[in-house]
């Protein structure tokens, strides 16, 4: 093809998308960098001036109530639980649904509700479920359980238990539908050998159906931590902005606080810098280990 | 005996699944409870999925009384134009990504995954800004193109894993009856892609239904709201206006419900995670 005609193809199919990414995405990034290094505030909100890398110690020492160490470590718990619980229902899902079983189109269709309904929707009701006295959650466990009411909204870790609970029944069917495209590729032949090699269904799941679903796991997986680690969305309507006294915040939604209700814009656009570089270092390792195990299959 | 065996399995399969089916189901069910209930019932400690003297009233008085028919169709409106440049955009700069080597596509790809980690609120208050100064704020070309930016990467990462599973010798043999790479390109590639395109208008429009936290910034004139910022205004005050609310939930869900019921074919093969290779 003539080399020039196909250049400008390039541009005008990429350009578009990159303009748009560019305005909104990586122009507000640099100017983001740029207020992390200032003392904008609500006093100075057009006065502002850099005051070097203050905010950024602010970040790391100053002593918020919840502190910045206690947040990262809930963060992570919040993060790990939630990709695991996501991750191991939605597998375990899609391997339920890969068989011929009947009826298998319409449990995919409800299976995939939670992942359909917008995600302020899940959190209002989700909260509603977990009010003390009319919640059916409490009421079920009362009624049918026999169990004492729990206080969900009211208590630091009931909340936050609240909020995984919720963050879990809305994320597993990203995963299982993902695990079931995977499954799907796995060519039968594979496992009609393993038969004749009479092997156990636990020795067919180890060696043949987890190596071969991992290459497309591992990108949902690192984008499912990406995804949970900022999800603001969860926390701050589930938790009604960190209730009880901002003792559920996670790094986004305590960063959230902080610029839209503290108006602390310098320090907010620096603890966000500090997110942002958690998670690429997480991205870039885990997908690095992950590739250097690809190879050993 | 092996017959017997695996019939067990089969219905532990199928209880297993129900099992998960009701807890995926349950809390829709429990919006539908709360829109039915009558105003004076609202705060109720039965579990009834249908209550006692089940009234239509919510819906009634969302349509009469409130401005819900304007919240959504605004919401339509954006989320209309959201999915459009969505498409547009992502199976355009997806093929390139996937058929061509050209300076900077390892760092197009690699920046596109970084805009994933950027955490929202980092983008939010430079974006405010920004659009305050362009004068956008209340506008929807501002929301449209913040919206359009949000799912961009994903979308186009998802074209672009997809087109790399799509032959080229199919475009060869287009090249060689006379079209020229664009033509080969919508005439060949584009209906072979179809699965991905769905995947790319159903998060692009998603994306634009759904979310909350960036328009309550910059739409802040109530008569442009979209349809979360009127569902959040029912919960706002000291005493929650459940029945309209979970009403109103209802009728949101409801497209978005039916667009995945019917995509969900396509879910399970456009989505092409495992492409990553750049």
């Amino acid at each position: 093809m003539n080399r020039f005609y196909k250049n400008i193809l390039i541009f005008t199919f990429t350009a578009p998308a990159f303009l748009i990414l560019i305005g909104v995405v990586f122009y507000p990034f640099i100017y983001n960098l740029v207020i992390s290094f200032s003392n904008m505030n609500l006093r100075h909100i057009t006065d502002w001036k850099l005051i070097g890398f203050q905010q950024y110690i602010k970040v790391f020492t100053e002593p918020t109530q919840p502190g910045f160490y206690g947040i990262f470590i809930k963060t992570i718990i919040w993060t790990f639980v939630n990709v695991f619980f996501h991750v191991v229902i939605g597998v375990f899902l899609a391997l339920l649904l890969n068989q011929k079983i009947a009826g298998k189109s319409v449990y995919r269709t409800l299976l995939i509700l939670p992942w359909a309904i917008p995600q302020y929707i899940v959190a209002l009701t989700w909260r509603g479920m977990f009010n003390y006295e009319y919640g059916s959650i409490n009421l079920i466990i009362t009624k049918y359980l026999n169990l004492p009411a729990i206080e969900w909204l009211k208590n630091p870790t009931e909340a936050f238990l609240a909020c995984i609970l919720t963050n879990v029944w809305l994320g597993f069917p990203f995963m299982m539908i993902v695990a079931l495209g995977a499954l799907q590729s796995i060519p039968d032949e594979l496992y009609e050998a393993a038969n004749i090699d009479g092997a156990s269904w636990y020795q067919k799941l180890k060696n043949i159906t987890l190596p071969l679903i991992r290459p497309v796991m591992i990108p949902a997986i690192t984008l499912g931590v990406v995804w949970t680690f900022n999800n603001l969305n969860i926390i701050w309507l589930v938790s009604n902005g960190g209730e009880p006294s901002d003792s559920t915040h996670i790094l986004v939604s305590f960063v959230y606080k902080a610029a839209f209700n503290l108006y602390r814009y310098g320090y907010a656009a620096a603890l966000s810098m500090v997110i942002f570089v958690i998670l690429l270092f997480f991205s870039l390792i885990f997908m690095k280990k992950s590739r250097a195990t690809e190879a050993a299959y | 005996m092996n017959n017997l065996k695996k019939k067990i399995i089969r219905i532990i399969t199928h209880i297993v699944l129900l099992i998960f089916v009701i807890i995926a189901v349950y809390p829709v069910l429990q919006v539908i409870t709360i829109s039915l209930r009558p105003s004076d019932k609202l705060l109720s400690t039965s579990l009834e999925i249908i209550p006692e003297n089940a009234t239509l009233k919510s819906y009634v008085s969302l349509f009469t009384e409130q401005p819900f028919l304007l919240w959504l169709r605004n919401s339509a409106f954006v989320s209309f134009c959201v999915t459009i440049t969505g498409i547009l955009l992502a199976s355009m700069a997806g093929y390139a990504f996937s058929r061509f080597n050209f300076i900077g596509k390892k760092i197009g790809l690699l920046s596109l995954l970084v805009t994933q980690m950027f955490p929202a609120t980092m983008l939010l208050l430079p974006l405010y800004l920004m659009l305050i100064y362009l004068g956008l704020i209340n506008t929807y070309l501002g929301i449209i193109i913040t919206y359009s930016a949000t799912a961009l990467p994903f979308c186009v990462w998802t074209m672009k894993g997809y087109y790399d599973t799509i032959p080229t010798s199919l475009e060869e043999a287009a090249r060689i009856d006379g079209c020229n790479q664009f033509q080969a390109f919508y005439r060949v590639v584009i209906p072979l892609a179809a699965p991905a395109l769905v995947i790319t208008g159903l998060f692009s429009f998603m994306t634009a239904w759904a979310e909350y936290i960036v328009a309550a910034q910059i739409l802040q004139d109530s008569s442009l709201w979209t349809l979360p910022l009127g569902l959040k205004s029912f919960e706002a005050n000291m005493s929650t206006e459940w029945g309209l609310y979970g009403a109103a939930s209802i009728i949101v869900m409801i497209p978005v419900v039916i667009i995945f019921l019917l995509s969900s074919r396509w879910l399970v093969s456009g989505l092409t995670l495992g492409s990553v290779k750049g």
